[in-house]
This record gives C-alpha cells, structure tokens and sequence, in this order.
C-alpha cells in the first residue's frame, strides 16, 4: 500500500504544478460564483418553491461547467506519460499495474473534490448573512455532496479510459468529452422528443444525470443511483487497467 | 544475472530481434553494441519488463522477466534512453519518490538517495526542477535512480548520448567504478568507451548477434589488423609499388602532399612490416617523416561485422 500512496501523492501534486489545474479552478469557480450569484438574485425577485442549494445544484451553469471540467482533468493523466516517454520509468519499477491505474484515478478524484470546497463555503456565507438556511434540510446537503462524489467517480472513469487509450491529450479530451455529453443528453431526450413512449422515457429516466442529481438535491438518497454509479466506475476502471496492460502488447 | 534464450521480438509482423542467445554473468561489464535500429532497445527493453517477447525467455537474477516480473524489477536498475524524468519535480523529490517507489524502507531512504547524489554528484543541483537541468545532470539523474534501491544489475540504455567529452569521461568513470560492486549492462555507439570499460563485448546487427566476446578477442579475430602509415618522400620511384612487394603487405592506397607521399598499408593479420619498411626505405634512400602502426580498433570490427549498410 505503500507505493500506491506514494504513486498517489505524487499524482495530487502534480495537478497542483501544472498550470492545467489553475486554468480549471479558476475556471469552474467563476461559474459556481455566477451560478450562486444568479440564483440568489432570481430568488430576490420572486416567490419560488425550491431552495438555494436546490437552485445551485439543477441549474444550466452547473451542468455546463461540470460537464467540461472531467476532460480537463483527465486527459493529462495517462496520455502525458505515454507522450513523454516518463512511462518507462513507472512500468519497470516494481509497482503493479493496478496501483498505478488506481494512484491515477484516485489522484484525479481528490483534485475534483478539492474543487468542490469553496462552493460549500457559499451556502454558509448565504446562512450567516440572511439567517435562513439555504437547504431544506442537512439530508439536502448530504444528498447533492453525495451525487456530485458519484458523478464525479463515474465521469472521471471515463476520462481515465480516454486518456489510456492515446498518446495524444487532445484526443483523450474529445473521447472523454463525446462521451460523457452522450451520456448526459441520454437524460435530455425526454424532453426532446415528444413521441417517445412513457416506458422508454421511464427508461431513460433512470440513466438520466439530470434526475438522480433533482432527487438527491431534495435529500431523498435512492441507492439505485448509487448502485449504478458504484458499478459503472468499476467497470470503466477495469476498461482502463485492462487498456493499460494491453499496451505492453500493442507497443 | 542475465540468460537470454531464443529470444525474438516482432512489431507488426517485422522482427526487430530473432533468436537471441547470450548470458552476462555476475561482476561483468557486458557492453552492448550495434548500428541504430540493430534491436539494442528493444532487448534492454524486455529485460526491464516493459514489454514482453514475441517468443523466448529471459531471466534477470533468476526470476523470468515476464511470468516474475516484480521479483526480476526489484532486482535491477533501468535506465531508459533519453533518461524521461518527470520535469515539474526537483532532484531530491524525485529521487525520495522512486526510492519509496522501489521499495527502499522508509527509514533508509534518506540515506540512499543522500549516497546517490554523492556518488553521482548531484549535490550542487539537488533542489532544482528537473526541467532546469542541463543534459548531463539529467542523465545523472537517471543513473543515480537507477542506482536508489542497490540493484545488483543496471540495464543503461545508451548512458552517455549526448554529453560532452568531459561529461562522457565523468560518466565512464562512475560506470567504472560502478562496475565493481554491480553487474552491468550497457550499449552504446561510443567505441572507445566501450574498450576502457567492457569486459566483453555483444555486437548486434539487424536483430541478430554477430559477435559475443572480450575485446581482445574481437580485435585478433578480425582480418584486417588495422595498417600502416607510411610518409616519405620516394623522388622517382614508385612507391606503391615498391611496398607492395613487402610481404604480408596486402594493399597499399596513395596520397600526394606535394613532395611528401602518404602511403596507407593494409597489412596481414599479425605481421608487423614496418622493419621492412624501413629496410626498404634505407635501401633506396626515401627520406621518412612517420612511420607508424595503426592498431585495429573496436571500431574497426565493428564495421567489418555490420558493414554499416543501414544509414
């Protein structure tokens, strides 16, 4: 276990010495910024229904900027190495090749969590300066941090899967990037198309990252979700350790 | 340390090793020589596990590179062509990182990569980022993490491409120096080199092994002995001619300075002419500016066994 916390803290840190890791910081907390901020003064003008951080969590910017950031993050991961010649070094050292697939992932999982802090601090600026809180009810907030955890395992599988596949970062991006809008307008075409039956907009519903993030917001935890998501990033990581071995013989 | 049996590698159905066979035995130097694209990488490649044959074995230390493949890495120390170092790190960050990479025990790492830098001199640029690092130091670098974990074998893939004299002869020490706790394989286009270090010597060609020896043993085999130099100034005579008659002279080519006629003799394995040289010399009364025998280099077996047609 030693190595791979050794492979791992070297991964984290990395992010944090490439400039990639700023542009996406900056970049991601502009919009959580612009989305709270829109949020907030829509609620000024008029009664609504839902709370804050329902509002936070549902809405266009979200979605928009947390679509984008999963390439962003991954693509370097794999690809970099791969480009660089700096996996010769990793692969004939004496680490498994699971513990550097995984040092991989997990690296990319704490960075996108560490994203994820200041935007929890928006909610407790919002509490202390109105007196009101800005969800239902903790369950709210362990329902939405919890979706994002899931999302982001599962798309950052993704992302890992395309960055193992090329050599080319670019590529590993738009792979990533193709994929994980598919699978997110999977949710949309229910709304979409109007001829669609209600068994197959049922089915859809299910896959659809748009509803699972709505009921978990409101803090109604349903495991299917969970399960699903659970299972996903596990098979998309077995893709990609399995891509990543299969490279010995396709060199 | 090293048995290579039948070993062949193909990319794509073209084979860029066939058949290898050879053996590096504890303590020794092996050098590994041959023209760009002969298979010299491909070889230290599989041996350091990072690909696997297309068909034979190979054992490093005893463990197979492929069916024990963590055991036989633990045992060596790799060092890949054009040394890829991760750029964003420092030197000492990057060498505490590979030693708990390589299982060197968390209270000795400290130490180990503090007699690295020392051995390696790496003290006066242990905190700058490697992507500061001037080639020399880079391969430094390379050489000390292969070093981290004392390894009883280093695979060092071309070590001293692109250093400049001083660095080459810096770096052709340590191997040296290394060479007597370690065993130790190196290729290399860097003949001299090769001479002063190597206790034997593997020349490949187009993937196969032309030539597996002590130097010494190369330099007797080879037909041409090197040659002699002759410069003199032979007036009226023809002098090529007159050489040609020495015995165990094969060939003479000429070269005008002016007056002064350079004359390069290929000469018989073994014969030593120039007495009969200066026989000749005295007999018709040539003046003499050099006289001189040109010792058969590795170089030259080199381009004898490959015949360097690959550009």
């Amino acid at each position: 276990m030693r190595k791979f916390y050794t492979l791992l803290s070297r991964e984290v840190r990395s992010y944090f010495h490439s400039p990639i890791a700023y542009v996406v910081l900056i970049f991601f907390l502009l919009i959580a910024g612009v989305d709270f901020y829109f949020q907030v003064s829509f609620m000024n003008q008029r009664q609504v229904q839902y709370t804050v951080q329902e509002a936070f969590f549902n809405s266009v910017f979200f979605w928009f900027a947390f679509v984008l950031i999963f390439p962003l993050i991954t693509m370097r991961l794999f690809a970099e190495e791969f480009k660089l010649g700096t996996i010769e070094p990793l692969v004939t050292a004496p680490v498994r090749d699971w513990q550097v697939v995984l040092s991989k992932f997990f690296g990319a999982l704490i960075f996108y969590l560490i994203l994820w802090i200041p935007p929890a601090f928006y909610f407790i600026i919002f509490q202390y300066i109105s007196g009101q809180p800005a969800a239902h009810s903790a369950g709210a907030y362990l329902g939405s941090y919890l979706m994002l955890l899931l999302l982001g395992m599962f798309y950052l599988s993704i992302g890992c899967l395309a960055s193992v596949l090329t050599k080319n970062q670019i590529i590993a991006a738009i792979i990533s990037f193709c994929a994980i809008t598919l699978l997110f307008f999977l949710g949309l075409v229910q709304f979409i198309l109007y001829d669609v039956s209600s068994a197959t907009r049922d089915l859809l519903g299910y896959f659809s990252a748009i509803e699972h993030m709505g009921t978990f917001s409101r803090g109604i935890i349903d495991t299917r979700p969970i399960i699903f998501y659970l299972s996903m990033t596990v098979v998309m990581l077995a893709l990609t350790y399995q891509a990543f071995q299969s490279r010995k013989w396709r060199l | 340390m090293i048995k290579v049996e039948n070993l062949t590698k193909r990319y794509a159905g073209q084979p860029a090793i066939q058949d290898l066979n050879f053996e590096v035995g504890k303590g020794e130097i092996m050098g590994f020589l041959g023209p760009n694209g002969a298979g010299k990488t491909t070889t230290m490649r599989i041996l350091a596990s990072f690909m696997p044959p297309t068909s034979g074995r190979a054992t490093v230390a005893g463990f197979d590179v492929f069916a024990q493949s963590l055991q036989a890495r633990a045992h060596l120390g790799y060092m890949p062509e054009n040394v890829p170092l991760y750029s964003d790190m420092r030197v000492t960050e990057y060498l505490n990182y590979r030693a708990a990479l390589k299982g060197v025990p968390h209270r000795r790492v400290t130490e180990r990569v503090g007699d690295v830098k020392e051995l390696c001199s790496l003290k006066e640029v242990e905190n700058k980022l490697i992507a500061a690092l001037s080639k020399g130091y880079r391969q430094r670098v390379g050489l000390a993490d292969a070093l981290l974990h004392e390894p009883d074998l280093l695979i060092l893939d071309e070590p001293t491409i692109g250093l400049d004299p001083n660095q080459i002869r810096q770096v052709r020490d340590l191997i040296k120096n290394l060479g007597k706790q370690h065993t130790i394989l190196l290729s290399t286009h860097i003949l001299p080199e090769v001479e002063m270090t190597c206790s034997r010597v593997i020349i490949i060609h187009k993937g196969r092994i032309e030539a597996c020896d002590t130097p010494e043993s190369l330099l007797g085999k080879i037909r041409q002995a090197g040659g002699v130099l002759l410069e003199a100034k032979v007036g009226a005579d023809n002098g090529a001619e007159e050489l040609k008659k020495i015995s165990g002279v094969r060939d003479v080519i000429e070269d005008s300075d002016g007056d002064w006629k350079r004359f390069s003799l290929r000469v018989e394995s073994g014969a030593d002419v120039r007495e009969e040289i200066f026989r000749l010399a005295t007999a018709r009364q040539w003046s003499v500016r050099e006289l001189t025998q040109r010792r058969a280099t590795l170089e030259d077996v080199f381009v004898e066994i490959t015949h360097s047609d690959a550009v």
